[in-house]
């Protein structure tokens, strides 16, 4: 097969060979491979610099472009990842399209790995050197193609990750629509009594910022609405919200931030949740508490981990412990008037005599533990419950109870006597129902023997899972879904609040079970990400994309479905089209398309195989 | 051709040395051959990689093009499942792989001369040993039967043909979606299954392509074709019934009572 020459202008290619000091120089013969260089066909010119990217490297460059009219770079030199902008910048510098460059690594991938072969090094040099001209010679210009954004967002969800990003882009000038499902904003912490580390109610809380996202001039928001459908790419999509009973509305913008928050999962058939009276989940606890409805109380029990790591879902939920602690405090605490209503109509609180609640080896050994840590003598009789009125434990696995706040507050927990007690998996607690009371066994690790106790309320921490929705709005929007359900962010270190996709962000407890400050800080961390492309007004698409070969495809839509960004979509002719600003580049559509229809620029499967068979040649 | 046999001579001028080519990924494996060099660890210097954005962009094509020219071993390195730079990229990665090593034993060559590993951009020593491994190997398999073999050479050619074909490029194409989001009517193929379909595809347009390589070079009849091919002569005949309806092979001088077919070779290559 002969080489198809893209041009018919002649081939000039310029060969720049690195001792990188003594890093290539040290380990491979870097005089004869410039000189090797040389006559390798379509070289015009060839040396060897002590540091190429140095100030007087990079003018060699722009210099031998011009006496030597060459029309392709090559530099082998380091990795393509550190250095490759520089050198594009200096070809565009002297004139030359960046995309006629080619790098060659001959410190990474051969002197530093082969430092003591040198004539094997050398011979690998000069291969990789005719690697990098056999490619040379195919690369053709190319143009970056710039796309104009639109600075207006949509934001999907209502609640506190939503609402903070919506209000940190409104401030900055770009307008929201901001979209909830349900019937007022607020999200899932409409459903809590009080928020930890305040006294003030959920409610009160996040009022302020509700009133600030309602009365925004930037802000549009939608209740009772959904996304129908969305369609386009970065700076330019048009999504459509549904709202209940009323006409869709399309709206065009540049950027879309997912925000939908999670929901508790119901542990049906767990602890006998729906079985046996009293037994609710946290956040069903949380709601009795804030409308005062609580029964009385003696003896609760919160069972951690219910369903969560390794049983129904695999992760932690990471609210739970913080969310268990906060509810045993306040119970401890503000016992009497949480009760306060429910005395009023008709219940009783009555004392527990101390000596049903614990064998009298225990109190004794307590009752001398505390007695030393005190550094008392004959110490005072210790209460066992946090009061007499009321007992409050927690069986966990561990206590996830991390950073500063809430470390202090598991220890005031436990300074109020609320009894952590830990269970393993295989020994979990059981609960059941004996002579209509409702009892808990459990296996006491410390102690090594199983226990009964009667409580009256067992409240079970549920972990958050994903909305029902989700999939459906990952569809739509073609982002992706990690395996637990929960959208899946771009890099899970440095890129959080980014989707892979360009354009589409995502904040709070939709991608990951998230408290309020997280989901407040991932918010603003989603609008100022969303903000960027939108200041910009424009985005700049690398020319790594695919090209359709609109004569060879036959619109089967295999590239389509491939295609994890939606870049491609097939047009009014079913015919597929690149849409170039939501290309990637990876390659995966021309790797699969049945008819060859598709190639990549800058990696055509010419380049690459000129590339590769030239190391299969033997050298000249 | 010439030429080949021209450098397989001057060849055994030294001693024999693998020739290896590596496929990296942009995001992981080459950043780990970065890191390899950045931390000094060693490795044979056989390796002559070649950078792509993705595994995913390899498609068979590339790979049995390279053992058709000469290659030894080929390896592919990719982002571990999971940590693919483009989400999904190294899931069809890995699917590819397998019709690739199908066909390269088709072929009559080791699969084990294409390996694929996942190698990220913190494992740099992981890196040098997966090489070192890699070029031992090849090494005790000695030289790729490809380079004077004409038999396998033709096979390859035909692994190659077969590779490009629509049937298998969409099969392989659409294996994901099959499995994990069902057909267009919303039915989920068996894994293993659908591993069935594409064994038995790849087998038949291995054939296929293998019977218009045989007959490119002269007329052939179908016992022929069956004995070279070691395949039995009534599936060798429905292959080309149908290889006929679609216009890829004639009949030509019938020799007596057998008749012979010709490869019809349309315009030339580009």
């Amino acid at each position: 097969m002969t080489e198809t020459e893209t041009k018919k202008e002649e081939i000039r290619i310029g060969v720049f060979v690195c001792h990188c000091g003594s890093n290539i120089g040290g380990f491979v013969d870097v005089p004869s491979v410039a000189d090797y260089a040389k006559t390798l066909k379509d070289v015009a010119f060839a040396t060897d610099n002590l540091y190429t990217c140095a100030d007087d490297g990079l003018t060699a460059i722009k210099d031998a472009i011009k006496e030597h009219k060459l029309n392709r770079v090559i530099v082998a030199s380091c990795t393509p990842r550190t250095h490759a902008p520089l050198f594009q910048a200096t070809c565009e510098a002297a004139g030359l399209n960046k995309y006629l460059f080619t790098f060659v690594n001959l410190r990474e991938h051969c002197s530093w790995v082969h430092m003591k072969e040198r004539e094997a090094a050398t011979k690998k040099a000069k291969d990789l050197i005719r690697m990098g001209v056999a490619r040379a010679r195919l690369l053709e210009a190319q143009e970056e193609v710039k796309v104009d954004v639109e600075s207006s967002a949509v934001v999907i969800g209502g609640g506190v990750s939503g609402m903070t990003a919506a209000l940190s882009l409104a401030n900055m000038g770009f307008p929201v629509h901001l979209v909830e499902k349900e019937n007022e904003l607020g999200g899932f912490v409409r459903n809590l009594n009080n928020l930890f580390a305040t006294e003030k109610s959920a409610a009160d809380t996040i009022k302020p910022l509700i009133d600030k996202v309602t009365s925004h001039k930037n802000i549009t928001v939608y209740l009772n609405s959904t996304i129908n459908s969305a369609e386009g790419f970065i700076g330019n999509y048009e999504v459509e919200i549904g709202e209940k009973d009323k006409e869709a509305k399309k709206v065009k913008v540049g950027t879309v931030i997912v925000a939908t928050g999670a929901i508790e999962s119901v542990p049906e058939g767990l602890y006998g949740y729906n079985q046996y009276p009293n037994i609710v989940t946290l956040t069903e606890f949380e709601i009795l508490c804030k409308k005062k409805a609580l029964p009385k109380l003696r003896n609760v029990a919160f069972i951690q981990c219910v369903g969560s790591r390794g049983q129904t879902v695999s992760y932690c939920s990471r609210i739970c412990c913080n969310v268990a602690i906060k509810n045993a405090v306040n119970i401890v605490d503000n016992y009497e008037n949480m009760l306060g209503l429910a005395e009023k109509e008709g219940t009783v609180v009555e004392e527990i005599p101390v000596e049903q609640k614990a064998p009298d080896e225990i109190v004794e050994r307590r009752r001398r533990r505390r007695g030393r840590d005190r550094g008392e003598e004959g110490a005072e009789e210790v209460r066992l419950g946090p009061t007499d009125k009321i007992e409050v434990t927690v069986f966990n696995r561990d206590v996830m109870s991390y950073g500063v706040e809430h470390e202090l507050a598991y220890n005031k927990a436990r300074e109020k006597r609320v009894k952590f007690v830990r269970y393993t998996p295989e020994n979990a607690p059981k609960v059941f129902m004996k002579d209509d009371k409702l009892m808990i066994t459990y296996f006491h690790e410390t102690l090594k023997m199983e226990r009964t106790m009667e409580v009256d309320m067992v409240i079970l921490s549920t972990p958050l899972v994903p909305q029902a929705d989700a999939q459906d709005l990952s569809k739509k929007l073609k982002v992706p879904l990690g395996q637990e359900g929960f959208f899946l962010e771009a890099h899970v270190k440095l890129r959080p609040v980014d989707f892979a996709t360009d354009g589409v962000y995502v904040a709070g407890s939709c991608r990951g079970p998230a408290d309020i400050m997280d989901c407040a800080i991932q918010g603003g961390a989603a609008a100022s990400r969303a903000a960027i492309p939108m200041a910009k007004g424009f985005v700049q698409a690398e020319a790594l994309t695919s090209v359709v070969d609109e004569t060879k495809c036959s619109g089967c839509g295999t590239c389509v479905t491939v295609c994890p960004y939606g870049a491609l979509r097939k047009n009014d002719d079913g015919i597929a089209e690149v849409i170039v600003a939501a290309c990637k580049g990876c390659g995966c559509c021309g790797a699969t398309c049945p008819e060859g229809a598709i190639s990549m620029t800058n990696y055509t499967d010419a380049q690459l195989l000129a590339e590769a068979r030239a190391a299969l040649d033997e050298e000249v | 051709m010439t030429d080949k046999k021209h450098h397989h001579e001057k060849k055994h001028e030294g001693p024999w040395e693998p020739k290896i080519i590596g496929f990296l990924c942009n995001w992981c494996s080459y950043a780990g051959a970065d890191l390899c060099g950045v931390s000094r660890y060693q490795y044979p210097t056989n390796i002559r990689a070649v950078r792509v954005m993705c595994s995913t962009r390899i498609s068979p094509h590339l790979v049995l093009d390279l053992f058709r020219a000469g290659a030894d071993g080929v390896l592919l390195g990719g982002c571990h499942i999971g940590d693919c730079h483009y989400i999904s990229g190294n899931f069809y990665t890995e699917k590819r792989v397998k019709l690739m090593k199908k066909l390269i034993e088709e072929a009559g060559v080791d699969p084990a001369r294409l390996r694929l590993e996942w190698v990220s951009a913190s494992e740099g020593e992981r890196f040098s040993k997966v090489v070192t491994e890699f070029t031992d190997q090849i090494r005790e398999m000695g030289p790729c039967k490809a380079h004077d073999d004409d038999m396998v050479k033709t096979r390859l050619a035909a692994a190659d043909d077969a590779s490009v074909t629509f049937r298998l490029r969409a099969l392989v194409g659409k294996e994901l979606n099959l499995v994990d989001k069902g057909n267009v009517y919303g039915n989920k193929l068996d894994p293993e299954e659908l591993q069935k379909i594409l064994d038995s595809a790849t087998e038949e347009e291995f054939e296929r392509a293998m019977i218009l390589e045989l007959a490119k070079i002269r007329a052939m009849s179908v016992k022929q074709l069956g004995m070279i091919m070691e395949v039995p002569t009534d599936r060798i005949l429905r292959h080309i019934v149908l290889l006929r309806q679609n216009s890829k092979i004639a009949m030509e001088h019938p020799d007596g009572f057998t008749p012979l077919y010709k490869t019809i070779e349309i315009g030339g290559e580009q």
